[in-house]
Protein backbone atom coordinates (compact mmCIF):
# COMPACT_ATOMS: atom_id res chain seq x y z
CA UNK A 1 0.00 0.00 0.00
CA UNK A 2 1.09 3.27 -0.68
CA UNK A 3 0.42 6.80 -0.22
CA UNK A 4 1.03 10.35 -1.46
CA UNK A 5 1.70 13.46 0.99
CA UNK A 6 2.40 17.04 -0.21
CA UNK A 7 4.77 19.07 2.22
CA UNK A 8 3.56 22.87 1.93
CA UNK A 9 6.34 25.19 1.16
CA UNK A 10 6.17 26.39 4.54
CA UNK A 11 7.74 22.86 6.27
CA UNK A 12 9.73 22.50 3.19
CA UNK A 13 12.80 24.31 5.07
CA UNK A 14 13.06 21.19 7.10
CA UNK A 15 12.65 18.46 3.97
CA UNK A 16 15.59 19.92 2.25
CA UNK A 17 13.36 21.27 -0.18
CA UNK A 18 11.18 17.87 -0.45
CA UNK A 19 7.65 18.88 -1.81
CA UNK A 20 6.59 15.43 -1.97
CA UNK A 21 6.67 12.03 -0.54
CA UNK A 22 5.51 8.79 -0.82
CA UNK A 23 4.97 6.21 1.93
CA UNK A 24 3.09 3.20 3.08
CA UNK A 25 1.80 4.36 6.62
CA UNK A 26 -1.24 2.86 7.65
CA UNK A 27 -2.96 5.93 9.76
CA UNK A 28 -1.79 9.49 10.54
CA UNK A 29 0.04 8.43 13.93
CA UNK A 30 2.45 6.36 11.69
CA UNK A 31 2.57 8.88 9.00
CA UNK A 32 4.11 11.60 11.38
CA UNK A 33 6.91 8.71 12.89
CA UNK A 34 7.69 7.81 8.76
CA UNK A 35 7.81 11.64 8.51
CA UNK A 36 9.93 12.41 11.75
CA UNK A 37 12.37 9.48 10.84
CA UNK A 38 12.89 10.41 7.06
CA UNK A 39 13.33 14.39 8.28
CA UNK A 40 14.17 14.66 12.11
CA UNK A 41 13.75 18.71 12.24
CA UNK A 42 10.12 18.50 10.58
CA UNK A 43 8.80 16.15 13.55
CA UNK A 44 8.21 18.85 15.97
CA UNK A 45 6.10 20.98 14.14
CA UNK A 46 4.20 18.10 13.29
CA UNK A 47 2.99 17.03 16.52
CA UNK A 48 3.34 18.89 20.17
CA UNK A 49 4.65 17.35 22.97
CA UNK A 50 2.04 15.49 24.25
CA UNK A 51 1.63 13.94 20.53
CA UNK A 52 -1.56 15.80 19.39
CA UNK A 53 -1.48 17.12 16.24
CA UNK A 54 -0.80 20.63 15.98
CA UNK A 55 -2.83 22.91 16.41
CA UNK A 56 -2.36 25.13 12.92
CA UNK A 57 -1.70 22.31 11.29
CA UNK A 58 -4.60 21.12 9.14
CA UNK A 59 -4.76 17.47 7.41
CA UNK A 60 -6.82 16.12 4.40
CA UNK A 61 -7.01 12.93 2.70
CA UNK A 62 -7.71 13.45 -0.94
CA UNK A 63 -9.51 17.14 -0.26
CA UNK A 64 -11.36 16.41 3.01
CA UNK A 65 -10.37 17.46 6.56
CA UNK A 66 -8.87 14.26 8.54
CA UNK A 67 -11.32 15.14 11.43
CA UNK A 68 -14.34 14.47 9.36
CA UNK A 69 -12.81 10.97 8.37
CA UNK A 70 -12.23 9.84 12.32
CA UNK A 71 -8.76 11.61 12.35
CA UNK A 72 -6.33 9.20 14.35
CA UNK A 73 -8.54 6.63 13.90
CA UNK A 74 -8.44 6.68 10.17
CA UNK A 75 -7.07 3.99 8.32
CA UNK A 76 -4.90 5.18 5.07
CA UNK A 77 -6.42 4.04 1.87
CA UNK A 78 -4.22 2.54 -1.35
CA UNK A 79 -3.15 6.03 -3.30
CA UNK A 80 -4.79 8.47 -0.85
CA UNK A 81 -3.38 11.69 -1.13
CA UNK A 82 -2.41 13.82 1.99
CA UNK A 83 -2.66 17.47 2.54
CA UNK A 84 -0.39 19.21 5.28
CA UNK A 85 -1.66 23.07 5.02
CA UNK A 86 -0.82 24.90 7.10
CA UNK A 87 -3.72 27.06 9.01
CA UNK A 88 -3.64 30.84 7.98
CA UNK A 89 -5.17 32.67 11.42
CA UNK A 90 -4.56 36.63 11.60
CA UNK A 91 -6.31 37.46 14.75
CA UNK A 92 -4.84 38.33 17.56
CA UNK A 93 -4.56 37.73 21.36
CA UNK B 1 2.67 59.08 9.64
CA UNK B 2 2.85 55.05 10.32
CA UNK B 3 4.77 53.58 13.23
CA UNK B 4 7.66 51.28 12.81
CA UNK B 5 5.84 47.69 12.34
CA UNK B 6 6.91 43.89 11.56
CA UNK B 7 6.15 40.70 11.45
CA UNK B 8 6.27 38.10 14.91
CA UNK B 9 5.15 34.91 15.71
CA UNK B 10 2.64 34.93 18.38
CA UNK B 11 3.34 31.69 19.70
CA UNK B 12 7.46 31.61 19.45
CA UNK B 13 8.15 35.00 19.15
CA UNK B 14 10.55 35.49 16.01
CA UNK B 15 10.44 38.03 13.99
CA UNK B 16 10.40 37.87 10.39
CA UNK B 17 10.45 41.51 9.17
CA UNK B 18 8.27 43.07 6.32
CA UNK B 19 7.43 40.26 3.82
CA UNK B 20 4.31 38.41 2.32
CA UNK B 21 4.05 35.77 4.45
CA UNK B 22 1.87 34.04 7.51
CA UNK B 23 3.06 31.62 8.74
CA UNK B 24 6.15 31.58 10.91
CA UNK B 25 8.61 28.81 9.33
CA UNK B 26 10.06 27.48 12.48
CA UNK B 27 7.51 27.05 14.37
CA UNK B 28 4.77 26.85 12.13
CA UNK B 29 2.08 29.28 14.19
CA UNK B 30 0.52 32.35 13.25
CA UNK B 31 2.22 35.88 12.31
CA UNK B 32 1.09 38.94 13.90
CA UNK B 33 2.19 42.39 13.28
CA UNK B 34 3.68 44.40 15.71
CA UNK B 35 4.64 48.27 16.35
CA UNK B 36 7.15 50.45 18.25
CA UNK B 37 4.24 51.49 20.98
CA UNK B 38 7.34 53.86 22.17
CA UNK B 39 7.18 55.72 18.89
CA UNK B 40 3.50 55.65 18.68
CA UNK B 41 2.85 57.86 21.96
CA UNK B 42 4.25 60.89 20.05
CA UNK B 43 2.20 59.92 17.11
CA UNK B 44 -0.85 58.20 17.81
CA UNK B 45 -3.06 60.90 19.82
CA UNK B 46 -6.43 61.96 20.42
CA UNK B 47 -5.34 65.66 19.17
CA UNK B 48 -3.56 64.01 15.65
CA UNK B 49 -6.39 61.46 15.15
CA UNK B 50 -9.08 64.22 15.27
CA UNK B 51 -7.50 66.66 13.19
CA UNK B 52 -7.46 64.17 10.30
CA UNK B 53 -10.16 63.26 7.77
CA UNK B 54 -13.26 61.15 8.81
CA UNK B 55 -12.11 57.64 7.42
CA UNK B 56 -10.18 55.16 9.12
CA UNK B 57 -6.36 56.39 7.60
CA UNK B 58 -6.93 58.42 10.65
CA UNK B 59 -5.59 55.75 12.47
CA UNK B 60 -2.96 55.29 10.30
CA UNK B 61 0.05 55.30 12.90
CA UNK B 62 -0.90 51.87 14.26
CA UNK B 63 -1.84 50.50 10.66
CA UNK B 64 1.16 48.69 8.84
CA UNK B 65 1.33 50.96 5.84
CA UNK B 66 4.43 52.09 3.98
CA UNK B 67 5.38 55.54 4.78
CA UNK B 68 5.37 56.76 1.64
CA UNK B 69 1.85 55.05 1.24
CA UNK B 70 -1.09 57.09 -0.59
CA UNK B 71 -4.76 55.77 0.19
CA UNK B 72 -6.65 56.28 -3.22
CA UNK B 73 -10.03 55.51 -1.22
CA UNK B 74 -11.97 57.47 2.10
CA UNK B 75 -12.58 53.79 3.50
CA UNK B 76 -13.99 53.30 6.75
CA UNK B 77 -15.33 55.70 9.67
CA UNK B 78 -19.37 54.30 9.60
CA UNK B 79 -21.87 55.66 11.70
CA UNK B 80 -21.73 54.92 15.15
CA UNK B 81 -25.38 55.77 16.72
CA UNK B 82 -27.72 54.54 19.38
CA UNK B 83 -30.68 52.82 18.90
CA UNK B 84 -33.75 52.93 21.47
CA UNK B 85 -36.06 51.39 19.51
CA UNK B 86 -34.28 48.29 18.42
CA UNK B 87 -33.23 48.03 22.15
CA UNK B 88 -36.69 48.54 23.45
CA UNK B 89 -37.66 45.88 21.75
CA UNK B 90 -34.84 43.17 23.04
CA UNK B 91 -34.51 44.45 26.53
CA UNK B 92 -31.48 46.46 26.57
CA UNK B 93 -31.66 50.57 27.66
CA UNK B 94 -28.06 51.57 26.39
CA UNK B 95 -26.97 50.22 23.00
CA UNK B 96 -25.41 50.92 19.86
CA UNK B 97 -24.96 50.01 16.89
CA UNK B 98 -21.49 50.68 14.68
CA UNK B 99 -23.47 50.20 11.40
CA UNK B 100 -20.43 48.67 8.07
CA UNK B 101 -23.55 47.98 6.15
CA UNK B 102 -22.53 51.46 4.84
CA UNK B 103 -18.21 51.20 4.30
CA UNK B 104 -17.27 52.05 1.42
CA UNK B 105 -16.18 51.15 -1.35
CA UNK B 106 -18.57 48.26 -1.17
CA UNK B 107 -20.90 47.98 1.70
CA UNK B 108 -18.91 45.54 4.24
CA UNK B 109 -16.19 45.72 7.01
CA UNK B 110 -13.93 43.85 4.29
CA UNK B 111 -13.30 47.08 2.87
CA UNK B 112 -11.55 47.99 5.78
CA UNK B 113 -8.94 44.86 5.62
CA UNK B 114 -8.89 44.87 1.77
CA UNK B 115 -7.27 49.02 1.81
CA UNK B 116 -4.53 47.91 3.93
CA UNK B 117 -3.75 44.13 2.31
CA UNK B 118 -3.42 46.22 -0.98
CA UNK B 119 -1.43 48.78 0.55
CA UNK B 120 1.07 45.62 1.45
CA UNK B 121 0.14 43.95 -2.07
CA UNK B 122 1.64 47.49 -4.03
CA UNK B 123 4.72 47.46 -1.20
CA UNK B 124 5.49 43.66 -2.48
CA UNK B 125 5.44 44.40 -5.92
CA UNK B 126 2.40 42.46 -6.79
CA UNK B 127 0.26 42.96 -9.88
CA UNK B 128 -1.89 40.31 -9.14
CA UNK B 129 -4.45 40.39 -5.78
CA UNK B 130 -6.28 37.11 -4.79
CA UNK B 131 -8.55 35.77 -2.18
CA UNK B 132 -10.98 33.10 -0.92
CA UNK B 133 -13.93 34.86 0.07
CA UNK B 134 -17.63 33.80 1.27
CA UNK B 135 -18.86 37.32 -0.82
CA UNK B 136 -17.68 40.64 1.02
CA UNK B 137 -14.20 40.03 0.76
CA UNK B 138 -14.74 38.86 -3.03
CA UNK B 139 -16.96 42.26 -3.93
CA UNK B 140 -13.81 44.58 -2.07
CA UNK B 141 -10.92 42.78 -3.68
CA UNK B 142 -12.29 42.95 -6.08
CA UNK B 143 -13.43 46.77 -6.73
CA UNK B 144 -10.12 47.93 -5.05
CA UNK B 145 -7.87 46.17 -7.18
CA UNK B 146 -9.69 48.06 -10.13
CA UNK B 147 -9.08 51.34 -8.36
CA UNK B 148 -5.56 51.00 -7.44
CA UNK B 149 -4.95 49.07 -10.92
CA UNK B 150 -4.05 45.27 -9.99
CA UNK B 151 -5.38 42.57 -11.67
CA UNK B 152 -7.52 39.91 -9.70
CA UNK B 153 -8.10 36.82 -8.88
CA UNK B 154 -11.39 36.03 -6.91
CA UNK B 155 -12.08 32.04 -5.61
CA UNK B 156 -15.62 31.49 -3.83
CA UNK B 157 -17.82 28.58 -3.06
CA UNK B 158 -19.83 28.24 -6.35
CA UNK B 159 -23.10 28.66 -4.05
CA UNK B 160 -22.46 32.09 -3.13
CA UNK B 161 -25.88 34.75 -3.47
CA UNK B 162 -25.97 35.82 -6.79
CA UNK B 163 -25.54 39.32 -6.06
CA UNK B 164 -22.06 38.92 -4.07
CA UNK B 165 -21.19 36.67 -7.28
CA UNK B 166 -22.20 40.11 -9.59
CA UNK B 167 -20.33 42.69 -7.16
CA UNK B 168 -17.71 40.71 -8.09
CA UNK B 169 -17.40 40.22 -11.58
CA UNK B 170 -18.81 44.30 -12.29
CA UNK B 171 -15.34 44.97 -11.48
CA UNK B 172 -13.48 42.77 -13.98
CA UNK B 173 -12.00 40.52 -11.52
CA UNK B 174 -11.27 36.88 -12.66
CA UNK B 175 -13.95 35.05 -10.69
CA UNK B 176 -13.29 31.14 -9.92
CA UNK B 177 -16.37 29.79 -8.47
CA UNK B 178 -15.27 25.88 -6.74
CA UNK B 179 -17.95 23.29 -6.17
CA UNK B 180 -17.20 23.05 -2.36
CA UNK B 181 -17.47 24.96 0.64
CA UNK B 182 -15.43 28.12 1.80
CA UNK B 183 -13.20 25.86 3.84
CA UNK B 184 -12.31 23.54 0.31
CA UNK B 185 -11.81 26.98 -1.51
CA UNK B 186 -9.49 28.05 1.38
CA UNK B 187 -7.48 25.18 1.61
CA UNK B 188 -7.38 25.18 -1.99
CA UNK B 189 -6.21 28.82 -1.59
CA UNK B 190 -3.14 28.12 0.14
CA UNK B 191 -1.97 25.35 -2.34
CA UNK B 192 -2.54 28.06 -5.14
CA UNK B 193 -0.57 30.61 -2.99
CA UNK B 194 2.30 27.97 -2.73
CA UNK B 195 2.61 28.11 -6.93
CA UNK B 196 1.60 31.52 -7.67
CA UNK B 197 3.84 34.74 -6.88
CA UNK B 198 0.28 36.63 -6.18
CA UNK B 199 -0.51 39.03 -3.37
CA UNK B 200 -3.66 36.61 -1.57
CA UNK B 201 -4.91 39.12 0.99
CA UNK B 202 -6.05 36.48 3.23
CA UNK B 203 -3.38 34.20 2.60
CA UNK B 204 0.49 35.42 2.43
CA UNK B 205 -0.86 38.95 3.19
CA UNK B 206 -3.10 38.10 6.00
CA UNK B 207 -1.10 39.12 8.81
CA UNK B 208 -1.05 42.91 7.23
CA UNK B 209 -4.51 42.45 6.31
CA UNK B 210 -5.97 41.29 9.43
CA UNK B 211 -4.41 44.36 11.03
CA UNK B 212 -7.06 46.42 9.12
CA UNK B 213 -10.12 45.85 11.43
CA UNK B 214 -8.70 47.28 14.35
CA UNK B 215 -10.28 50.46 12.98
CA UNK B 216 -13.64 49.18 13.50
CA UNK B 217 -12.06 49.42 17.33
CA UNK B 218 -10.63 52.63 16.93
CA UNK B 219 -13.85 54.14 15.82
CA UNK B 220 -15.79 52.71 18.32
CA UNK B 221 -14.17 54.38 21.26
CA UNK B 222 -13.65 57.68 19.38
CA UNK B 223 -17.00 57.80 18.29
CA UNK B 224 -18.22 57.19 22.14
CA UNK B 225 -16.51 60.17 23.20
CA UNK B 226 -12.90 58.62 23.58
CA UNK B 227 -14.11 55.65 26.00
CA UNK B 228 -14.84 51.95 25.56
CA UNK B 229 -17.85 50.46 25.79
CA UNK B 230 -19.07 47.73 28.72
CA UNK B 231 -20.28 45.25 25.60
CA UNK B 232 -19.23 44.22 22.30
CA UNK B 233 -21.43 41.89 20.07
CA UNK B 234 -19.69 40.95 16.86
CA UNK B 235 -20.11 37.89 14.38
CA UNK B 236 -17.77 35.38 13.74
CA UNK B 237 -16.66 33.48 10.56
CA UNK B 238 -13.07 32.91 10.69
CA UNK B 239 -12.78 34.60 14.08
CA UNK B 240 -10.18 37.45 13.15
CA UNK B 241 -12.22 40.39 13.60
CA UNK B 242 -13.67 39.82 17.47
CA UNK B 243 -10.01 39.53 18.34
CA UNK B 244 -8.61 42.57 16.40
CA UNK B 245 -11.33 44.67 18.24
CA UNK B 246 -9.77 43.95 21.38
CA UNK B 247 -6.60 44.39 20.27
CA UNK B 248 -7.75 48.51 18.78
CA UNK B 249 -9.06 48.27 22.45
CA UNK B 250 -6.00 47.06 24.18
CA UNK B 251 -3.93 49.25 21.94
CA UNK B 252 -6.05 52.18 23.43
CA UNK B 253 -5.61 51.82 26.94
CA UNK B 254 -1.78 51.30 26.40
CA UNK B 255 -1.28 54.62 24.77
CA UNK B 256 -3.65 56.54 27.05
CA UNK B 257 -6.22 57.51 24.78
CA UNK B 258 -8.65 55.83 27.01
CA UNK B 259 -9.21 54.87 31.11
CA UNK B 260 -8.11 51.00 30.95
CA UNK B 261 -11.52 49.29 31.25
CA UNK B 262 -12.44 45.70 30.91
CA UNK B 263 -14.92 44.85 28.19
CA UNK B 264 -16.78 42.03 27.12
CA UNK B 265 -16.94 40.75 23.87
CA UNK B 266 -19.70 38.51 22.63
CA UNK B 267 -19.23 36.27 19.95
CA UNK B 268 -22.24 35.74 17.42
CA UNK B 269 -22.46 32.79 15.03
CA UNK B 270 -25.50 31.01 13.03
CA UNK B 271 -26.01 27.82 14.41
CA UNK B 272 -25.75 25.91 11.45
CA UNK B 273 -22.02 27.12 11.65
CA UNK B 274 -21.22 27.30 14.86
CA UNK B 275 -17.90 25.80 15.83
CA UNK B 276 -16.61 28.72 17.93
CA UNK B 277 -19.96 29.39 19.67
CA UNK B 278 -20.23 25.67 20.69
CA UNK B 279 -16.75 25.52 21.71
CA UNK B 280 -17.35 28.28 24.07
CA UNK B 281 -20.45 27.13 25.67
CA UNK B 282 -19.02 23.66 26.18
CA UNK B 283 -15.53 25.48 27.72
CA UNK B 284 -13.22 24.07 25.08
CA UNK B 285 -10.30 25.79 24.28
CA UNK B 286 -10.01 24.08 20.71
CA UNK B 287 -12.84 24.42 18.21
CA UNK B 288 -14.24 20.92 16.16
CA UNK B 289 -14.75 21.51 12.83
CA UNK B 290 -18.12 21.19 11.06
CA UNK B 291 -20.24 21.36 8.14
CA UNK B 292 -21.61 24.52 7.54
CA UNK B 293 -25.57 24.84 6.57
CA UNK B 294 -26.79 28.21 6.85
CA UNK B 295 -28.22 30.90 5.36
CA UNK B 296 -25.67 33.15 6.94
CA UNK B 297 -23.18 32.14 3.88
CA UNK B 298 -20.47 34.91 4.75
CA UNK B 299 -20.55 32.87 8.33
CA UNK B 300 -20.28 29.43 6.87
CA UNK B 301 -16.44 29.01 7.80
CA UNK B 302 -16.64 25.50 9.79
CA UNK B 303 -12.66 25.08 10.45
CA UNK B 304 -12.09 28.77 11.69
CA UNK B 305 -8.28 29.63 11.53
CA UNK B 306 -9.04 32.24 14.30
CA UNK B 307 -11.40 29.92 16.67
CA UNK B 308 -8.46 29.79 19.24
CA UNK B 309 -8.07 33.03 19.48
CA UNK B 310 -11.52 34.24 19.92
CA UNK B 311 -12.55 31.60 21.78
CA UNK B 312 -9.58 32.91 24.32
CA UNK B 313 -10.71 36.83 23.57
CA UNK B 314 -14.14 36.05 24.73
CA UNK B 315 -13.68 33.94 27.79
CA UNK B 316 -10.93 35.99 29.09
CA UNK B 317 -13.15 39.08 28.78
CA UNK B 318 -15.89 37.23 30.89
CA UNK B 319 -17.94 37.45 28.02
CA UNK B 320 -20.21 34.79 26.09
CA UNK B 321 -20.33 33.35 22.67
CA UNK B 322 -24.33 32.09 21.41
CA UNK B 323 -25.65 31.03 17.77
CA UNK B 324 -29.14 31.64 16.40
CA UNK B 325 -31.47 29.22 13.85
CA UNK B 326 -31.64 30.65 9.91
CA UNK B 327 -35.94 31.89 11.00
CA UNK B 328 -34.29 33.89 14.06
CA UNK B 329 -31.72 35.48 11.73
CA UNK B 330 -34.47 36.53 9.20
CA UNK B 331 -36.31 37.76 11.96
CA UNK B 332 -33.38 40.11 13.12
CA UNK B 333 -33.22 41.44 9.67
CA UNK B 334 -36.33 42.65 9.84
CA UNK B 335 -36.47 43.68 13.18
CA UNK B 336 -33.11 46.13 13.08
CA UNK B 337 -34.60 47.23 9.14
CA UNK B 338 -38.13 48.55 11.07
CA UNK B 339 -37.26 49.39 14.08
CA UNK B 340 -33.97 51.39 13.10
CA UNK B 341 -33.90 51.55 9.32
CA UNK B 342 -30.65 49.50 8.56
CA UNK B 343 -30.92 46.74 6.12
CA UNK B 344 -28.16 44.26 7.18
CA UNK B 345 -27.42 41.17 5.56
CA UNK B 346 -27.86 38.17 7.40
CA UNK B 347 -24.40 38.37 9.22
CA UNK B 348 -26.10 41.32 10.68
CA UNK B 349 -29.58 39.26 11.73
CA UNK B 350 -26.76 37.04 13.67
CA UNK B 351 -25.79 40.08 15.57
CA UNK B 352 -28.99 41.31 16.28
CA UNK B 353 -30.63 37.96 16.88
CA UNK B 354 -27.35 36.81 19.15
CA UNK B 355 -27.70 39.91 21.08
CA UNK B 356 -31.29 39.31 21.58
CA UNK B 357 -30.34 36.27 23.44
CA UNK B 358 -27.94 37.39 25.43
CA UNK B 359 -30.52 40.38 27.13
CA UNK B 360 -32.91 37.16 27.42
CA UNK B 361 -30.34 34.81 29.10
CA UNK B 362 -29.25 37.97 31.36
CA UNK B 363 -25.96 38.33 30.26
CA UNK B 364 -26.17 41.76 29.21
CA UNK B 365 -27.62 43.97 31.27
CA UNK B 366 -29.75 45.82 30.14
CA UNK B 367 -28.59 49.40 31.64
CA UNK B 368 -24.67 48.82 30.16
CA UNK B 369 -23.15 50.45 27.12
CA UNK B 370 -23.52 47.57 24.63
CA UNK B 371 -22.23 47.83 20.81
CA UNK B 372 -23.43 45.82 18.13
CA UNK B 373 -21.02 45.25 15.29
CA UNK B 374 -23.53 45.09 11.66
CA UNK B 375 -20.65 43.89 9.35
CA UNK B 376 -22.58 43.88 5.91
CA UNK B 377 -25.82 45.24 3.67
CA UNK B 378 -28.80 43.22 3.17
CA UNK B 379 -29.13 44.68 -0.35
CA UNK B 380 -26.20 41.88 -1.06
CA UNK B 381 -28.62 39.04 0.73
CA UNK B 382 -32.02 39.55 -0.67
CA UNK B 383 -32.72 35.71 -1.38
CA UNK B 384 -33.07 35.34 2.83
CA UNK B 385 -36.11 37.22 2.45
CA UNK B 386 -37.35 35.44 -0.25
CA UNK B 387 -41.28 34.64 0.47
CA UNK B 388 -41.46 37.27 3.19
CA UNK B 389 -43.14 40.12 1.05
CA UNK B 390 -45.65 40.00 -1.51
CA UNK B 391 -45.95 42.51 -3.83
CA UNK B 392 -49.22 43.94 -3.86
CA UNK B 393 -51.88 44.28 -6.95
CA UNK B 394 -51.53 47.55 -8.55
CA UNK B 395 -54.30 49.75 -8.38
CA UNK B 396 -55.49 52.58 -11.56
CA UNK B 397 -53.84 55.93 -11.13
CA UNK B 398 -57.35 57.05 -9.47
CA UNK B 399 -57.71 58.84 -6.20
CA UNK B 400 -60.65 57.13 -5.72
CA UNK B 401 -59.32 53.32 -6.73
CA UNK B 402 -56.70 54.42 -3.47
CA UNK B 403 -59.40 55.62 -1.31
CA UNK B 404 -61.17 52.05 -1.63
CA UNK B 405 -57.44 50.46 -1.54
CA UNK B 406 -56.77 52.05 1.29
CA UNK B 407 -60.06 51.13 3.37
CA UNK B 408 -59.55 47.59 2.91
CA UNK B 409 -56.19 48.15 4.02
CA UNK B 410 -57.53 49.45 6.96
CA UNK B 411 -60.51 47.05 7.51
CA UNK B 412 -58.41 43.67 6.62
CA UNK B 413 -56.74 43.44 10.31
CA UNK B 414 -59.89 44.62 11.62
CA UNK B 415 -62.36 42.36 10.41
CA UNK B 416 -59.34 39.35 11.25
CA UNK B 417 -59.99 40.90 14.76
CA UNK B 418 -63.74 40.06 14.68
Amino acid sequence: MSIKVQIPSALRRHTEGVASVDCSASNLDQLFSTLNEKFPALGPHLRDDAGQVRRFLNVYVNEEDIRFLGGNSYSFQDGDEVLLVPSIAGGSE
Amino acid sequence: MSTAYELRCRECGKTWGNQPKSICEDCFSPLEVTYDYDAARATFTREAISAAPANMWRYRALLPLPDSYQPSLPVGFTPLFSAPRLANEIGATNLFIKNDAVCLPTLSFKDRVVAVALANAREFGFDTVSCSSTGNLANSVAAQAARNGFKSWIFIPADLEAAKILNTQVYGAKLVRISGSYDQVNRLCSQIADEHNWGFVNVNLRPYYAEGSKTVGFEIAEQLGWRLPDNLVCPMAGGSLITKIRKAFDELIKLGLVEDKSVKFFGAQATGCSPISTAVKAGQKEIEPQRPSTIARSLAIGNPADGHYAIKAITNSGGWSEDVSDPEIVDAIQLVAETEGIFTETAGGVTVGTARKLYAQGRISPNETTVLCITGNGLKTTDALAGQYEAEAPIPPKFAAFEQFLQESLEIPAAVEV
